[in-house]
């Protein structure tokens, strides 16, 4: 797709993007196309290659082939950070957040490519500093206030509830002006009604926001839940892709999650947890 | 902010300094003097190195070896300009004005230097990055060594006099301010994204690499500043004077005044550099006291005596900056919580 970003063509998309490290193939042939403000769910069991997905998407490793495009733009072989000027946000499976800084200043590193003065105006203290400060100090503000972090935004991040962490690292995601999200199991460690607020405030981000939003998640219910497109990844291997109805009832993905065993046994092809 | 509003404030520091520094310079006569300038080199030396080891986290040992550069290149313009009169001007003025450039390109030099330095060794990391850093320094002093032009072993001797309080305070005051401001900017931010997090601080669109050369080669500038009017205070420019011990030296500075904390640097350096002086009465121990001092502290306060903070972070709230953190919410270790999984 060499055409100009239009409204309608993907934001992101992934095309035959393959990740070996050394004799094992993490990933093969990842195909995504990701379209503005769509939700869409990357699942598969432990080990079946979804962050080694985002981290070929995010540049922290380039894909051994393959193609990565971010609005029209071929992004592989790039470095995260140019990557992430170009509109792909993520957050991390294992929190991620600069510690000893405070939520504020979390978010203002996010805001940080967006800024447009040099060190010497810092340094000589140029009007442009000034503005483009109060311009920054202004719009974390706001973002933390969207993510219910506005109280505590002078605590250093590592004080923080595990939650409010976790969101903290959704903020400064947001705070680099994402055309796409990539959520890396933002509910992980968190209980039932914790990751359905959690996937509540997801959603809100994406309709405010307008965003299209990866996520990966385990819990299968709830990302069914809340996405409008599924695809599910088994040892490296795109084994479906579709809506969530239509994924929970094939027997590929039944069968990675639960064995082949299982479904010989109770011949029954939807797991009970996943039946609304 | 108006132009004028905001050029008054950058300058405003200098303003408040110069008559304080006047009246000091007048004060104070024969080794008090030369001690206290010493001290405050020091200062130049542990506040511009925190900006690559406290900031930014990347553990450089060979910040002496910066020093030298801008040591050699202010003393090989101030000796070879030693007969030379800016046409017009007084003799003072004139010589005045040659240091100042003296002092500039050694600045330049050393910034240079901390390019090359910097772009290939910045890929490493932590030990590594120490060696190799440890390793440049010594390169630098064999190349000085080796070098008829730069007078070898023995050096250059004969530099004029030209360091004075007036020309250390300043330095003090430029140092200051440039760490002081750039860490309340986006990009001293980026700094301390990248000593937090690098691949947190890359995949936020901090350019890491980009930012590591820089942290390192506005460092190496100031401390290329400091071994300039180290030279033209004790008016000799040896390859003794920036060995890697100084390096160490200039690092224990900066640990023992917390890593990033830039009035952490400003004390520590000068605790160490005046109570060595102060040790001189007990001459045979003084080492030996340097050295329990050095252990005690990091055994009482590991993280060094202000931590990552800075003094006005403790002080009442009455005299806090403004958009400082509120009090009992940013002292470490006084939540518990912050050791959530």
């Amino acid at each position: 797709m060499s055409a100009a970003p239009s409204t309608n063509g993907p934001v992101l998309e992934a095309r035959q993007v393959t990740m070996r490290f050394g004799g094992l193939k993490a990933l093969a042939d990842f195909d995504l196309a990701l379209r503005p403000r769509e939700l869409v769910g990357l699942i598969g069991p432990n080990g079946a290659g979804k962050t080694t997905a985002f981290n070929a998407i995010t540049g922290v490793y380039p894909p051994t082939s393959g193609d990565v495009i971010v609005a029209g733009q071929r992004v592989n072989g790039m470095r995260p950070h140019e990557i992430c000027a170009r509109g792909v946000a993520r957050t991390f499976q294992n929190i991620r957040l600069f510690k000893e800084m405070t939520a504020l200043d979390n978010v203002k590193v996010g805001l940080h490519h967006g800024t447009g003065h040099s060190i010497a105006s810092a340094l000589v203290l140029a009007p442009g500093h000034y503005r483009e400060e109060r311009r920054v100090e202004g719009e974390a503000q706001e973002l933390l206030g969207v993510m219910g972090l506005g109280h505590r935004r002078y605590e250093r991040a590592k004080n923080l509830p595990y939650g409010e962490q976790r969101r903290l690292e959704i903020a400064r995601a947001l705070a680099t002006r994402p055309k796409v999200l990539c959520l890396d199991e933002p509910a992980a460690g968190m209980n039932a009604s914790e990751k359905t607020a959690l996937m509540e405030l997801i959603r809100k981000i994406r309709d405010q926001f307008g965003l299209a939003i990866l996520v990966i998640e385990h819990d299968m219910r709830l990302v069914m839940g809340v996405s409008e497109r599924l695809v599910v990844l088994d040892y490296g291997v795109t084994i479906a892709q579709g809506p969530p109805h239509e994924v929970r009832h094939d027997p590929k993905v039944i069968e990675a999650y639960l064995g082949d065993a299982y479904l010989e046994e109770k011949r029954i092809p939807v797991p009970p947890e996943t039946a609304k | 902010m108006t132009p004028a509003r905001a050029f008054g404030r950058s300058l405003l520091p200098f303003a408040i300094g110069l008559p304080v520094l006047v009246v000091l310079q007048g004060s104070l006569r024969g080794s008090a003097s030369i001690i206290l300038m010493a001290a405050g080199i020091n200062v130049i030396l542990a506040v511009s190195l925190n900006v690559v080891n406290g900031f930014t986290g990347q553990f450089s040992l060979g910040h002496a070896g910066f020093a030298a550069v801008g040591a050699y290149t202010a003393a090989k313009i101030t000796t070879g300009l030693a007969d030379v009169q800016i046409v017009g001007l007084p003799v003072g003025l004139s010589d005045e004005l040659i240091f100042a450039a003296a002092l500039a390109a050694g600045m330049v030099n050393a910034a240079i230097a901390g390019l090359v330095v910097g772009m290939p060794s910045l890929r490493l990391r932590g030990d590594y990055l120490a060696i190799v850093t440890l390793g440049f320094n010594e390169i630098i002093r064999v190349i000085i060594e080796n070098t008829p032009f730069l007078g070898q072993a023995t050096g250059i001797s004969g530099l004029p006099a030209r360091t004075n309080v007036l020309w250390v305070g300043m330095g003090i005051i430029a140092t200051v301010c440039m760490a002081v401001r750039l860490a309340e900017s986006t990009h001293g931010r980026a700094l301390l994204a990248i000593r937090e997090d690098e691949i947190a601080a890359e995949a936020m669109g901090v350019d890491t690499t980009g930012y590591k050369v820089r942290a390192f080669m506005i460092s190496a500038a100031f401390a290329g500043l400091a071994g300039g009017l180290l030279v033209h205070l004790i008016q000799l420019c040896t390859p003794r004077s920036f060995t890697f011990v100084k390096s160490i030296e200039i690092v224990a500075m900066v640990v023992l005044g917390g890593m990033g904390s830039v009035t952490g640097s400003i004390v520590a350096a000068l605790t160490l550099s005046l109570s060595l002086e102060g040790l001189r009465g007990v001459q045979q121990y003084r080492m030996v006291l340097y050295s329990l001092m050095l252990i005690v502290l990091m055994l009482v306060r590991p993280e060094g005596i202000f931590g990552t903070r800075e003094i006005w972070d403790l002080l009442p709230r009455v005299f806090r900056r403004r958009g400082a953190p509120p009090p009992g919410t940013a002292e470490p270790g006084t939540g518990s919580g912050g050791k959530l999984a």
